[in-house]
């Protein structure tokens, strides 16, 4: 049976071919949180669990509002709160929803290893096919984000699917259904960006100079993006990355050293077989016996 | 263990059976680690009951490894010691490659060209075991960063692939120079081998009435044939 969802990849992780490209006429899509109307009432959390069936171990109070305290297999968003004291002393409490950014370029399907465990939709959501996930924790590694979680009880990889598969019959993803505030809002990403514009504009007149757009060019951009009100300092919205891109350790060990390593690989075989065929084995030849014999008779003659 | 007269012991019992665990695993690891590593070995996985498996096997055979390749340590490092006559031997490395070995500086039990691969191997093995744990990610994932795991993962494809480079050369070597193989399986050498290949071992066993693999040392034990 065709899975006509595998016609729509655009990346496929440990893939070295094309992936299907016929069906090319498709929107990139995109999630646009504006943390500026955000009231952290964790509708989008439980609307997440819902429509998942997502039901995490019930953790304790750890003396925040953030509940539970780490994403996890089954926390695939989590909304972070922070107390922030601004440059007037006044107190801010920045509350981000935190969850997979599916970045343009994602770091994750770079570093994996299992073919296919790991695809990037024509519409820009980057999925796991737990299927085919061998639990490596690869993607953790190729994360800008620190993002993927690998269950303890089936060893495969987890985060937002973005609900892919809400999306594919044209429904917007949960956590923007349910958000009671319009803080989460899901349209092309083109559409998003446009009203990102807007609510930028009216933040700057109201005083926020900085407030601008996270849709960082290190990862070439991503299908989930953040409005801010101090964009010249993600990092106070609970460790957004200023700068994030995919780690230069893990873009060497996938890029150059692979092609490279293989090649010195075949190279010394390829050596040892030349070696062969030209030179050959070297064979013990009778006058070392021979000479051999003479020692050891000498060896032996009493002293 | 019998070996058939005249011949000369090379690897006692012991050393085969902790050797040839070494290289099992080796090539285990080697297929394992190779199709998590590029996309077009990924079929390797098929050998060990698909990706998961692969996954969970690959560093338990890692730690099986890493205690044999100590084994070899302890009962290897004596003989693999450098010295000054290894030089020498380097020097005439090109008439080696030629089996032109008349005149090649004489050899103890181990070569130069031996030594390099005990010696990368006593080096990497390590690097690969511990560069290993810190990405074995069911077990010890939360004790480091994930910044740190990122260092170790590409440390630890550097030195396998290293690794694995000195195993070609070791397992050709042992191919090229007939009779290496039987020694490694069986045990044993010609003295005809031992004269060619390890000429100094075969005289110090010759004076000390040997069978091998080591001369005896004749101020503590009797020799052979001072009972007679």
């Amino acid at each position: 049976m065709a899975d006509l969802q595998s016609q729509d990849y655009i990346r496929r992780s440990a893939t070295t071919l094309t992936p299907p490209a016929a069906r090319n006429y498709e929107q990139q899509v995109a999630k646009l949180i504006d943390v500026t109307r955000c009231i952290g009432c964790k509708a989008c959390q439980s609307a997440c669990m819902e429509w998942n069936n997502l039901r995490p171990e019930v953790g304790y109070f750890e003396g925040s509002y953030e509940n539970p305290m780490d994403l996890g297999p089954e926390v695939w968003t989590l909304m972070r709160f922070n107390e922030w004291e601004n440059e007037k002393g006044d107190l801010e409490w920045l509350i981000r929803k935190d969850g997979c950014m599916h970045c343009e370029d994602p770091g994750c399907l770079k570093a994996c290893p299992a073919p296919g465990a790991i695809v990037q939709y024509a519409n820009g959501i980057v999925d796991f096919v737990s299927d085919a996930c061998i639990g490596c924790g690869y993607c953790v590694k190729g994360c800008p984000f620190n993002i993927p979680r690998i269950s303890q009880t089936d060893h495969k990889s987890y985060k937002c699917t973005l609900c892919s598969d809400r999306v594919s019959v044209g429904l917007e993803p949960a956590c923007v259904k349910t958000c009671p505030t319009g803080a989460i809002m899901f349209g092309t990403k083109s559409d998003m960006t446009d009203w990102a514009q807007e609510r930028i504009k009216d933040l700057k007149s109201r005083g926020f100079e900085n407030a601008g757009l996270y849709d960082p060019p290190g990862v070439s951009g991503t299908h989930v993006m953040y409005v801010l009100h101090h964009a010249d300092k993600p990092s106070i919205y609970s460790d957004l990355p200023e700068q994030p891109h995919i780690s230069d350790f893990v873009s060497f060990w996938k890029g150059l050293i692979k092609p490279v390593a293989l090649a010195g690989l075949a190279f010394t075989a390829l050596a040892g077989f030349f070696h062969w065929i030209t030179v050959g084995p070297n064979d013990v030849q009778p006058e070392d016996e021979a000479e051999a014999e003479r020692l050891l008779r000498s060896a032996e003659k009493p002293r | 263990m019998t070996y058939p007269s005249g011949t000369i012991i090379r690897y006692s019992a012991a050393s085969r059976i902790n050797h040839w665990i070494t290289g099992g695993c080796f090539v285990l690891l080697v297929l394992s680690g190779l199709a998590m590593f590029h996309p077009m070995l990924f079929f390797l996985s098929n050998l060990f009951g698909g990706g998961q498996w692969t996954r969970a096997a690959h560093p338990w055979i890692g730690v099986v490894l890493f205690i044999s390749y100590t084994g070899l340590i302890i009962q290897f490092w004596r003989d693999e010691m450098w010295t000054r006559d290894d030089l020498a031997w380097t020097g005439a490395i090109t008439r080696v490659l030629v089996n032109e070995e008349d005149g090649v500086p004489e050899v103890a039990r181990f070569n130069a060209g031996q030594k390099f691969v005990f010696w990368a191997m006593a080096l990497l093995v390590p690097v690969l075991f511990f560069s290993g744990l810190v990405i074995w990610e069911v077990y010890f994932s939360s004790y480091t960063t994930i910044e740190q795991q990122r260092i170790a993962v590409l440390i630890h494809s550097l030195a396998a692939i290293g690794a694995i480079i000195v195993w070609i050369i070791h397992v050709y070597a042992g191919l090229w120079i007939r009779g290496s193989m039987r020694a490694m399986t069986q045990g044993y050498v010609t003295p005809g081998w031992a004269y060619r290949h390890h000429r100094k071992w075969f005289t110090r066993l010759a004076e000390t009435g040997s069978k091998g693999p080591v001369p005896r040392v004749s101020h503590d034990t009797p020799s052979i044939r001072s009972g007679s």
